[in-house]
């Protein structure tokens, strides 16, 4: 029993050791954040226009900036790349080609994002002539969580039950009504994962808005989607390295204000696909 | 739709999996509203057979038919077939209970709803769990959950739910190798009742259950259609030495 034990030890005491290996840095990183950047957040930091070349002031452009281009990020990748999975998963069968496909989807996902950040300013910006403004960094946004999101997706449609689709096809269905009956909903949860993966990216990511969305400052709200918009990274960027005299309090006021966003969209996403979850299950 | 003269006609029928070949030149007539058994070991490709009949096996990659199937005169490998229609007109319950995860009532109207109809479906439901022997212990939580039920509860709402597509043929595959001897005793009764409107085809591993309820027999072995006849002779006084073996239990 001795040596057994001992074995049991080890692997506890290593698998243990990894967790606090994997968590004291996150842990670092929040307590730093919201010990030297607490003292900044107001109300007045949170909801008014930065002040005396953002030395002052709050920054509620940036956090709204941010804010839409998530959301519009998702509003096109989503249902593109849900759609794209279906039918990788559900239509095209495994020939060559579409493995080969799937490959390249899989490898875009490993693509650093200022190479999304120079495409989106070469065919959106320039080639389609949108200019720098929300649409185009939403689009090169959209681009650069496209294959975590059909990933994600993929795989969350091959784990339904290859006996669910028998049922519904043994039962008259088509195959677009058995994908949308049957095979999506129980698909949903994993689909929601892969959007929520792709919304942490799109929100933390400086480089793909660099040169498609962000101004450098502009101390109102987007009026439309041909607009340029402050967003929280980059801004980040700038009051770190760009601008001097810059409070420090005011830098990491805003990375925790950066943190919690992407904490609280994540946050809700999950909720809604725990809610999703119990409802399909009962 | 018409359910009168329907009748199944397999002629040089051949399966493969891949290199693998399940059935072996099958060919047989079915009669319209008859009871029709397969028996026979494990592996021999009942069920294989059985999924020919309303091409459930296109699903599965490298799959492949050779020969004829006519159903209602009409050959449903043919390029023009339309496989909705087909399998509108010929119902299916798997070996393996395989309910939606969705309540017991959404299963049931799963396939008159995708076909349109929204009325009178409180009726259906009841209609059809009755005539599944379901009834009386779902009746109180049609809401819930079908997965919340037992192997055998499921394998009869199943049952309820294929009936409530209408089909017309309805292939069984084991239907009641879950069910306690009372249930398999309802859905025995059920085929009977059935057999004014339906054509059905059942799989079995129950010999006295397939000699009870079938007019017709058919033995599978290795693929093969060793013999397919009248059900009081195969099970009185079979052709073929094999059958015999296998229906008095000394087969191996
Ligand atoms: N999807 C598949 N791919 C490859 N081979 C298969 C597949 N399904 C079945 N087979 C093979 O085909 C043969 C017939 O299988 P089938 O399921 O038709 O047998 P069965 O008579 O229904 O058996 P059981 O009584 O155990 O249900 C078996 O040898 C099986 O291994
Ligand atoms: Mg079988």
């Amino acid at each position: 029993m001795r040596p057994r034990g001992i074995g049991e030890w080890l692997a506890y005491g290593l698998l243990y050791l990894s967790i606090v290996l994997v968590t004291l840095p996150v842990a670092a990183v929040l307590f730093i954040l919201v010990s030297r950047g607490y003292s900044a957040i107001s109300w007045e930091f949170l909801t008014a226009m930065p002040r005396m070349g953002m030395r002052a002031g709050g920054i509620f452009p940036a956090i709204m900036g941010t804010l839409l281009l998530v959301l519009g990020t998702v509003a096109i990748a989503l249902p593109l790349g849900v759609m794209a999975a279906i039918y990788l998963s559900e239509y095209a069968g495994r020939g060559r080609l579409n493995r080969l496909i799937h490959l390249a989807i899989v490898n875009l996902a490993g693509v650093p994002s200022v190479v999304y950040g120079l495409f989106g300013l070469g065919a959106f910006v320039l080639f389609l002539k949108i200019g720098v403004s929300l649409l185009a960094g939403c689009l090169t946004l959209a681009l650069m969580i496209l294959p975590v999101i059909i990933t994600a997706s993929e795989e969350a449609l091959q784990a339904v039950p290859q006996s669910f689709r028998e049922a519904s096809l043994a039962l008259g269905a088509t195959r677009w009504k058995t994908i949308w009956n049957v095979v999506l909903p129980s698909a949903l949860p994993g689909i929601l994962t892969g959007a929520i993966l792709g919304v942490g990216r799109a929100a933390g990511e400086t480089a793909p808005i660099l040169f498609t969305a962000a101004a450098f400052f502009l101390p109102r709200l987007p009026k439309s989607i041909f607009d340029q918009v402050m967003a929280l990274p980059y801004h980040l960027y700038i009051i770190a390295t760009q601008v001097p005299n810059i409070p420090q309090n005011v830098q990491y006021g805003t990375a925790l204000v950066l943190v919690a966003l992407v904490l609280l969209v994540n946050a809700s996403a999950i909720i809604l696909r725990s809610y999703i979850r119990r409802r399909r299950s009962w | 739709m018409e359910k009168t003269a329907c009748i199944i006609d397999v002629a040089r029928l051949n399966f493969y999996y891949g290199k693998f070949q399940a059935l072996k030149n099958i060919s047989l007539q079915l009669e319209s509203k008859k009871i029709t058994a397969f028996i026979g070991p494990s592996g021999c490709g009942k069920s294989t057979f059985l999924r020919t009949l309303n091409r459930m096996n296109d699903l599965i990659a490298g799959a492949r038919v050779e020969g004829k199937v006519l159903i209602d005169g009409r050959d449903i490998y043919a390029q023009d077939m339309d496989v909705v229609e087909l399998r509108r007109r010929v119902g299916m319950v798997f070996q393996r209970p395989n309910p939606f995860p969705m309540s017991i009532f959404d299963n049931i109207t799963y396939a008159p709803r995708m076909q349109g109809q929204h009325k009178g479906l409180d009726d259906l439901v009841e209609r059809t769990l009755v005539r599944a022997a379901l009834w009386d212990e779902v009746r109180d939580k049609l809401k819930s959950s079908a997965l919340s039920l037992s192997g055998g509860q499921q394998q009869r709402l199943c049952i309820a739910r294929a009936l409530a597509a209408d089909p017309g043929i309805l292939l069984m595959d084991e239907p009641c190798s879950a069910l306690d001897p009372v249930s398999t005793l309802r859905i025995e009764e059920l085929m009977q009742d059935l057999k004014n409107e339906y054509t059905i085809i059942i799989v079995t591993h129950n010999m006295q259950q397939a000699a009870r309820v079938s007019d017709y027999t058919g033995f599978f072995l290795s693929g093969e259609l060793i013999e397919f006849g009248d059900s009081n002779k195969i099970f009185t006084k079979p052709d073929d030495k094999r059958t015999e073996d296998y229906i008095t239990g000394r087969f191996g």
